[in-house]
């Protein structure tokens, strides 16, 4: 059967900038901080205290914005949002309302068999955390530490049909912004955070339906279970030729279900003022130039770029731009190494496989685009084998160390004249005669046996290719004589 | 030394000359406020013993050669500027035992500059009124007569001033409040214009109008305050990059054009009142300026834009006093709306309460478009009155209000006719421009009366040289 029904949705999304101060006092904020001690009279609300704007948070959102597309407003100003809560220090909380900082811009998003869709936004603008209540019992706590922290709200368009795409727009987002250092995006820690509208309309109808906002939704698979329970609800009413309520409810993840929180006569009179305390916020061009200077390039662009540029396949650029640390490490890598096809063979197989192994991120562990480079072009010029390679690769990856030179110190250069490897490959034969016999008897695999035994007796040194080289050379002159021997006797038998 | 008319410039004239110590200046204060405080009211708290060993300290200083510009000059300030470890109570039961964690800015620069912090002094509950009356704590009296009042809301200040309990005083001024007081005791009020003076610490009221003020004995005792809190402050996103030149104590007024805007000199201005102010007009017109009639169209407007736009200010600054994190808490209540109902049902007086109402009406709904957002196009309006005038006059002479002090306990009439007794003070409030209220004689009940300068916000030093020409003709400004 036919849908009946199109979902529109629309996302807000809070995301905590990346900056030391809080938004409007010099109080540094940390996750982990014990309750109310990342506090001063100002975040705390105390009489005679005022705000004052933080500038590094200003640069952060005006990032977002040109990331994202947006026309950053010349001029916007701050508003008082009233509403009594004990997690508003001030009973009201600073945000911009009338004039935001961003207007316009879209996000890109890829859906079903990689086609590209654009979400636009609204709007993106600066607003101050509120503080966290901790509920014990029959007691209520109040932590102040996220009172004052710099947040910005993007405002997508309801122009999302489906909880995956909704996932998508969260997912891109996340790696756009991370991308440019505007946020930790990091959702345990509620660094993002999302309310959701959503409506559902009759196919082929342009009119929207009826809107529900839903809150307190902190996870991204959390914003598509959501989507996907709304859904369902409001068809169900639809079919049943009921009529959705425009109200407010709630994501409950333990029932994985929306609750009712209040019908819009409830919805509250926030009473918005313009912020007297703080007076116009004035972005000149010259700044947002500078900032746009210190974008990245964004992810979706760079993807293809590295595929163009060193000729990866698209699956790896995927990878490596998953994030930009990796994709900036492949790339001065790569330019190091001048051959960028194989430096992300490494990255992709070896390098995040030890990112895997040890729990260790490519940030934290030791190795950097240099030693990668010098490691790699170590083992192309067969300076090394692919064996010690990779084990010089893990130990510097958890301990650090300059390849060259431990290449050098260690003696651990690979044997590749054939003059040095003869005697040894001669000893392996002779040591193991079955295996040679073996071979002669059609089983292939025995020069392999052989040629490990010469990599034993070179402690690892001896260069494999050219091992397996001289051994086969030194078995099919064996087998020349035996085959002439057995001709003969074949000859002698008929 | 008559501590009573001692003004900071004699005072510190003394201490340079060692014919005066601090500590004998300090005792004098405590001797007075101890000998009339519980009659006048005036201080709500004074730590003498602080006051005295801070006077100790000072004298060592200049002994050691420290020449502070306020070096042992002890001041008063208004109970709604923070001064850490200090109560800053706002007159209020909400703020009653509210100790301030941190200094205010003013409070700051001053003890920078040398000067004890005396005491608190008592206000209107928040710095709302216009009587000191509707302080929760105590009553003030005019010390010029008992039984009237000394205005507000820096009523304290007013009376600690005028009734020789300080040498000066720290108010502030949202719409009159430092020069309605001053001109009803009988002192020297002055008004920066807006951003001049950081109003970090200062306990909010209407923060777009809302200015530190000084109430002294002297014009020059004003100007060297202001001088020493004015400019700019980091923590104050509304202060003035600009500093303008100092006043150079000049009191010549030839060249000068003072205007008399017509609005302020209306029928129901009192004629003993109207009098002080075109006789100053006269005088001035005598020394060399010349005084011309000018029009400030929209005057009539300015009491209701006022009335709107500071009370919606005030509603939401006024929020945060809700009994969660310091002052008032009810005890015994279960649910969060019953904590916020009922601390701030006791905390806060009537008054409060009647402008906390209006302020949230007035920003609730489509009240917002209506009123709110009418009130500010009428504060453009008035705004621009005033540039306008300030085109063709260097400054304005007017009445401060349009009488002189009531009795204790009689009504302002209703709350709009009490609205338009601040209409002289609170254009200036609106426009954001600078004023100075002047004493220029008394009435026949022997209440002083004071006149108004007003001048554009960087240019004070023109308020404070037709104010120290008019003070010089009373025979004040030592």
């Amino acid at each position: 059967m036919k849908a009946q029904y199109e979902m529109r949705a629309g996302l807000e999304i809070h995301v905590q900038l990346k900056v030391a101060a809080k938004l409007f006092c010099t109080c540094d904020f940390s996750f982990a901080a014990e309750p109310n001690s990342c506090v001063c009279p100002v975040c705390l609300g105390y009489p005679g205290a005022l705000p004052v704007l933080n500038g590094a948070a200003v640069a952060q959102a005006v990032k977002a914005g040109l990331m994202l597309g947006c026309e950053i407003n010349s001029v916007s100003s701050f508003d008082r949002k009233n509403y009594f809560y004990p997690d508003a220090a001030k009973n009201y909380q600073i945000t911009q309302n009338f004039n935001p900082l961003c207007r316009g811009g879209a996000i890109e998003i890829q859906v079903g068999d990689g086609e590209v869709r654009e979400i636009g936004l609204t709007r993106i603008h600066l607003e101050e955390d509120v503080a966290k209540s901790v509920h014990h019992g029959d007691c209520s706590g109040i932590d102040f530490n996220r009172a004052g922290v710099a947040l910005i709200e993007i405002v997508t368009r309801p122009e999302i049909t489906s909880a995956d795409e909704a996932v998508a727009v969260l997912t891109a987002l996340k790696e756009l912004l991370l991308y440019a250092g505007v946020s930790d995006c990091n959702l345990e820690e509620g660094n993002m955070r999302c309310d959701v509208n959503m409506s559902l309309k009759h196919c082929g109808v342009a009119e929207l339906g009826t809107k529900v906002e839903i809150k307190n939704i902190n996870t991204i698979s959390g914003v598509q279970a959501a989507l996907r329970y709304e859904a369902r609800r409001q068809g169900d009413i639809l079919a049943g030729g009921g009529s959705v309520e425009q109200e407010t409810r709630r994501w409950d993840a333990e029932t994985g279900k929306t609750v009712a929180m209040r019908a819009k006569e409830d919805a509250p009179d926030y009473r918005y003022m313009a912020e007297p305390d703080l007076p116009q916020l004035g972005v000149t061009a010259a700044e947002v130039a500078r900032l746009g200077s210190e974008l990245p390039e964004a992810p979706a662009k760079r993807r293809i770029r590295l595929v163009e540029q060193y000729g990866i396949p698209a699956y790896d650029a995927g990878v490596i731009t998953g994030s930009r640390f990796l994709a900036d490490f492949f790339e001065e890598s790569a330019g190091l190494c001048g051959n960028g096809k194989v430096v992300s063979n490494w990255i992709m197989t070896d390098v995040l496989h030890l990112v895997g192994a040890h729990g260790v991120a490519i940030e934290a562990s030791r190795i950097s685009p240099v030693e990668l480079a010098e490691l790699i072009n170590l083992v192309n010029s067969g300076t090394i084998n692919a064996a010690t390679g990779k084990e010089l690769l893990e130990e510097i990856f958890l301990q650090g160390g300059t390849p060259t030179t431990m290449v050098e110190s260690r003696g651990l250069g690979q044997i590749s004249d054939a003059a040095m490897l003869e005697d040894l490959v001669a000893a392996a034969m002779a040591d193991n005669p079955n295996s040679v016999n073996d071979w002669l008897a059609g089983k292939k695999a025995a020069a392999g046996f052989l040629v490990g035994q010469v990599m034993k007796r070179s402690r690892g040194k001896a260069d494999p290719k050219l091992v397996g080289k001289l051994i086969e050379v030194s078995l099919n002159g064996i087998r020349t004589d035996c085959v002439t021997t057995a001709e003969c006797g074949k000859g002698e038998h008929q | 030394m008559e501590f009573a008319k001692l003004t900071i410039r004699a005072a510190l004239e003394g201490l340079r000359k060692r014919t005066l110590s601090a500590v004998e200046l300090a005792q004098a204060v405590v001797g007075a406020v101890e000998a009339c405080n519980s009659t006048l009211g005036a201080y709500l708290w004074f730590d003498r013993e602080a006051v005295l060993k801070e006077a100790a300290a000072a004298d060592e200083a200049r002994a050691a050669g420290s020449d502070l510009p306020l070096l042992g000059i002890p001041l008063a300030l208004k109970d709604n500027i923070c001064v850490a470890g200090e109560p800053c109570g706002c007159a209020s039961r909400m703020l009653e035992g509210f100790i301030a964690p941190y200094d205010s800015t003013v409070a700051e620069r001053l003890r920078g500059a040398g000067a004890i912090l005396a005491g608190r002094t008592n206000m209107d509950e928040f710095a709302l009124g216009t009587s000191t009356e509707s302080s929760a704590v105590q009553l003030t009296r005019n010390p010029a007569a008992g039984d009237y009042v000394p205005g507000g809301s820096s009523g304290g200040s007013a009376a600690a001033v005028a009734g020789g309990l300080a040498l000066a005083a720290l108010g502030s001024d949202t719409g009159g409040s430092v020069r309605q007081p001053a001109s009803h005791c009988g002192c020297v009020g002055v008004k920066p214009g807006y951003g001049r003076i950081s109003r970090f610490g200062v306990v909010a009221c209407a923060s777009s109008f809302d200015q530190v003020g000084v109430l002294t004995k002297s014009v020059a005792d004003a100007a060297l305050l202001v001088n020493i809190m004015a400019g700019f402050d980091p923590r104050d996103a509304t202060t003035l990059m600009v500093k303008p030149a100092a006043w150079d104590g000049s009191s010549d007024l030839h060249g000068m054009r003072l205007g008399l805007p017509m609005e302020y000199f209306v029928d129901w201005v009192e004629p003993e009142v109207k009098s002080a102010a075109l006789a100053a007009a006269e005088r001035c017109r005598e020394l060399g300026a010349e005084v011309i009639e000018v029009s400030l169209p929209h005057a009539d407007y300015g009491p209701a834009a006022y009335c709107v736009l500071a009370a919606a200010e005030l509603s939401t600054n006024m929020a945060r006093f809700d009994g969660v994190r310091y002052g008032e808490r009810a005890a015994g209540v279960k649910r969060i709306e019953g904590l916020y109902g009922e601390s701030r049902g006791a905390g806060l007086g009537s008054e409060v309460k009647r402008r906390i109402l209006f302020g949230t009406h007035m920003l609730s709904g489509a009240n917002y478009e209506r009123y709110f957002m009418q009130a500010q196009r009428v504060r453009a309006l008035v705004g621009d009155d005033f540039s306008k005038a300030f085109e063709c006059c260097d400054a304005l002479l007017t009445p401060v209000v349009p009488a002189a002090a009531r009795k204790l306990g009689e009504s302002d009439g209703s709350p709009v006719e009490a609205y338009r007794n601040d209409s002289f003070v609170v254009g200036v409030n609106l426009a954001g421009v600078g004023a100075l209220t002047v004493p220029y004689g008394t009435t026949a009940a022997g209440l002083p009366v004071g006149v108004q300068v007003i001048a554009p916000t960087l240019q004070e030093s023109r308020l404070y040289r037709v104010a120290s020409a008019l003070e010089a003709m009373i025979g004040g400004g030592r």
